[in-house]
């Protein structure tokens, strides 16, 4: 069953990237699935990053649509109504459609429930790691706050939220096993403990799609194995869709149920991982022509 | 505790050649640097000519103390680094909490106990300049510390304007209480005595709340700027208030300033020699004093205000942010927080505390001019935050008694002229010595005097956090 097609979260359309004479990403569209996990590979410099920046609203696209869908409110139409209309979301029946390409960076993931993760870690690397938590959960604590004001004068809503979220933070804490670690500076950590706690602070924020911008680089094996699991737990227990962009085959092949492949700014395959593992096209932009590397690598992916 | 990296009982190595040496080329720098500046001295003849007279004792005395300053240094640091891996592992930090814990409470008793104490031990007379320049005055520094440390401390943001919303809270007291519209009509709405009486009291928060006004209105254009470009504009923020000041004179009186300002009341009872004024109401005999020490409990009030409200914002969402803001940026994006009215709320939190404070230097004063905003004082409570160690409010404390309090002790400081000679004034080599013993602090602690930072929130166990990992804040 194709879920990105009958039952998709979001829906990129005709996106297209330029910075000056460079065009990053060339009049692209895909969609990922509700409770998918959706994988955009592609090679060094092929635009998986500029996509992600484009979705989570770090660049504004030079064109094209990116539309992200929260409970069951139906695209057609929908869709259309609200690109006429001058404003970003639209409330219809069963959830709330957004245009992210029309919202600031800090709303997408405030208000769309879009998180993400970075190619370089960027943690809070002076705070510790239960703090790191708390950061994420910033706008459900401000508005428990008062916008401040109840929580100077120490009103007992805003502690109960308070004590809340650090449960909260416990949770995702354990989950990802850093629950140890929880009152020492996040730059403590080591690498593969840093690559955990960016997860589980995307997490905090509560997210409807998690987009993780390689999330295995720099893991060995076991740590990949483990963030596989992760991962899975977190589109089948949280219901959240995951959109990946990964190098290590090992994770894309095993987890993701749709994959994205980009070359040049250009879609060149989309389908299941098996069909797009036996892609010509992919093989030849992953690994040039010559027949015996790809026999080489096939066996390697096939392995 | 086990060492796996040097035998037990050899001696650390320590090059003292290497040190000495060093000591000579620094000892000769300075020769070349100071021969002008200090062997040489221009002077009048008796034939009113000019003539250049040759100071050569000096610069030997101070080619001397740099090369001996050296040599110490550099010993020290030899020795140091030679039984640093004995005791490297030693936890740190801990101490600096349990300071954090005990010593401010204790600081704060203290500092409610200090009038009366000076004023047992020096007597009414005596009393005032301790309590004045000494209390009074650090604790307008501490209050400022305190108000800067949540720009630059907490949020990361370089500020070096920051005497700017000192001088918008003080213009904004001295110019309501003194214009005269306000003045008729507070006499004609209540009663001619009310508004002298009263404006302190009244003007305070509106003081406060301009500042803040102000600070947001910086905020705004420096919104995309980080680091050292946020630092120069305001920089200029600060200089374009200065100067408008002077220039501006039908408004703020240009050079002359705003005198006259009315001194605070004992909450509607003045401090004069009349037969309704404070000592005469309680049955004392009339002396400044008893303003002196009203003040120094106004300000100590005010600057703990300050220290309350932003600890207490640290362990909100919005401190947090700030933190964060500090530490992250972009990471602060993706998590949804809204860095622009962050950003803000720090400018105008930390100006609203240089209001206060402001306003309190002109009840104080009774006269203020542009003199008293200049850069020097942004740069100095810059100082005060920056050698504290950035969000440390201890550090702040410390930090000021001994910038201000340091300086102003100089001044006393008559015992230094048997050793320079009877024509040495303390008083005017008072910013040399200051410098010097900024470089020394910095060499010595390079992340300030209290450098680890306290979490705001913990889970079994509060751990500081080590300056290695925390953000400097450049933007």
């Amino acid at each position: 069953m194709q879920r990105w097609l009958t039952d998709p979260v979001l829906k990129v359309e005709n996106l297209t990237m330029r910075f000056g004479g460079l065009v990053a990403v060339n009049n692209l569209s895909f969609s990922a699935g509700r409770g998918d996990i959706t994988a955009l590979i592609g090679p060094n410099g092929a635009g998986k990053t500029t996509v992600f920046n484009c979705i989570t609203g770090f660049y504004k696209p030079t064109v094209g649509r990116i539309a992200l869908r929260q409970g069951s409110i139906p695209f057609e139409g929908n869709v259309e109504t609200l690109t006429d209309s001058s404003s970003p979301t639209l409330a219809g029946p069963g959830g709330s459609l957004y245009l992210l390409e029309r919202m600031p960076d800090f709303e997408i993931s405030a208000k769309a429930h879009v998180a993400r993760t970075f190619q370089n870690i960027r943690l809070f690397s002076g705070m510790t790691v239960l703090e790191n938590l708390m950061v994420a959960q910033h706008n459900p604590l401000m508005v428990a706050s008062n916008w401040t004001f109840g929580g100077l004068l120490g009103l007992s809503g805003f502690r109960r939220s308070e004590r809340d979220a650090v449960e909260k933070a416990k949770y995702w804490l354990e989950k990802t096993r850093l629950i140890d670690r929880a009152d020492d500076p996040a730059g403590d950590l080591p690498y593969g403990d840093q690559r955990r706690l960016e997860i589980a602070r995307a997490m905090c924020t509560d997210p409807v799609l998690l987009c993780l911008d390689e999330p295995a680089a720099g893991l060995n094996p076991k740590e990949s194995l483990e963030l596989n699991t992760l991962l899975q737990s977190i589109r089948s227990d949280h219901g959240t869709s995951l959109l990946l962009i990964e190098h290590d085959m090992s994770v894309v092949m095993q987890i993701s149920d749709h994959v994205v492949v980009l070359d040049y700014g250009t879609k060149i395959a989309d389908g299941p991982p098996d069909d797009v593992k036996a892609d010509p096209k992919v093989i030849a932009a992953y690994l040039g022509v010559p027949d015996d590397e790809v026999e080489a690598v096939e066996a390697e992916v096939g392995a | 505790m086990s060492n796996a990296y040097s035998p037990p009982g050899s001696a650390p190595k320590i090059d003292y050649s290497q040190i000495l040496r060093d000591a000579v080329l620094a000892s000769l720098v300075a020769f070349g640097l100071f021969f002008l500046l200090i062997g040489v001295k221009t002077d009048q003849s008796l034939n009113n000519q000019m003539i250049l007279v040759l100071r050569p004792g000096m610069l030997i005395i101070v080619c001397a103390v740099v090369f001996v300053g050296r040599l110490a240094i550099g010993l020290y640091y030899a020795r140091r680094d030679a039984l640093a891996p004995a005791k490297a592992k030693k936890p740190k930090g801990d101490l600096a909490l349990k300071l954090e814990k005990y010593g401010l409470p204790v600081f704060v008793g203290f500092l409610f106990a200090y009038p009366l104490m000076v004023l047992a031990t020096a007597g009414p007379s005596g009393a005032i300049k301790w309590i004045d320049n000494f209390g009074i005055q650090i604790l307008i520094y501490i209050m400022l510390g305190w108000g800067l440390n949540i720009v630059v401390g907490l949020a990361g943001l370089l500020d070096l304007g920051y005497v700017a919303f000192y001088a918008v809270g003080a213009y904004s007291y001295a110019l309501f209480a003194t214009s005269e519209p306000v003045k008729a009509f507070m006499a004609d709405m209540i009663g001619p005595t009310f508004w002298p009486l009263w404006a302190f009291w009244i003007c305070l928060p509106v003081a406060g709340i301009l500042a803040a006004f102000w600070g947001v209105l910086l905020g705004f254009p420096v919104l995309r700027l980080r680091g050292d470009y946020l630092a120069i504009v305001t920089l200029a923020f600060g200089e374009i208030i200065r100067l408008v000041l002077i220039n501006w004179v039908e408004f703020s009186g240009g050079y002359a300033g705003i005198s006259s300002i009315p001194r605070p009341s004992f909450f509607g009872i003045p401090f004069n020699a009349s037969d309704s004024g404070f000592a005469a109401r309680f049955g004392l005999e009339f002396s400044p004093i008893y303003r002196t020490i009203f003040l120094f409990y106004v300000i100590l009030i005010l600057a703990l205000i300050t220290a309350g409200v932003s600890s207490r914002l640290r362990k909100l969402p919005v401190g947090r942010a700030w933190e964060a803001l500090r530490e992250d940026e972009i990471a602060c994006r993706s998590l949804g927080i809204n860095t622009v009215s962050t950003k803000l709320t720090a400018f105008s939190i930390g100006a609203m505390f240089g209001g206060f404070a402001g306003a309190f230097f002109a009840a104080r004063q009774g006269f203020i001019s542009p003199e008293s905003f200049v850069f020097l004082e942004s740069a100095q409570i810059l100082a005060i935050v920056v050698l504290g160690g950035m969000g440390s409010l201890l550090g702040v404390v410390i930090a000021s008694i001994m910038l201000v309090g340091g300086v102003e002790i100089l001044r006393e400081l008559d015992a230094l002229k048997a050793i320079f000679g009877p024509n040495f004034d303390p008083a005017q080599y008072r910013m040399l010595i200051f410098g010097f013993c900024m470089v020394l602090m910095m060499l010595w602690k390079p992340r300030g005097l209290i450098s680890v930072r306290e979490p705001s929130v913990f889970l079994k166990e509060k751990k500081t956090v080590s300056s290695d990992h925390v953000k400097e804040g450049h933007g």
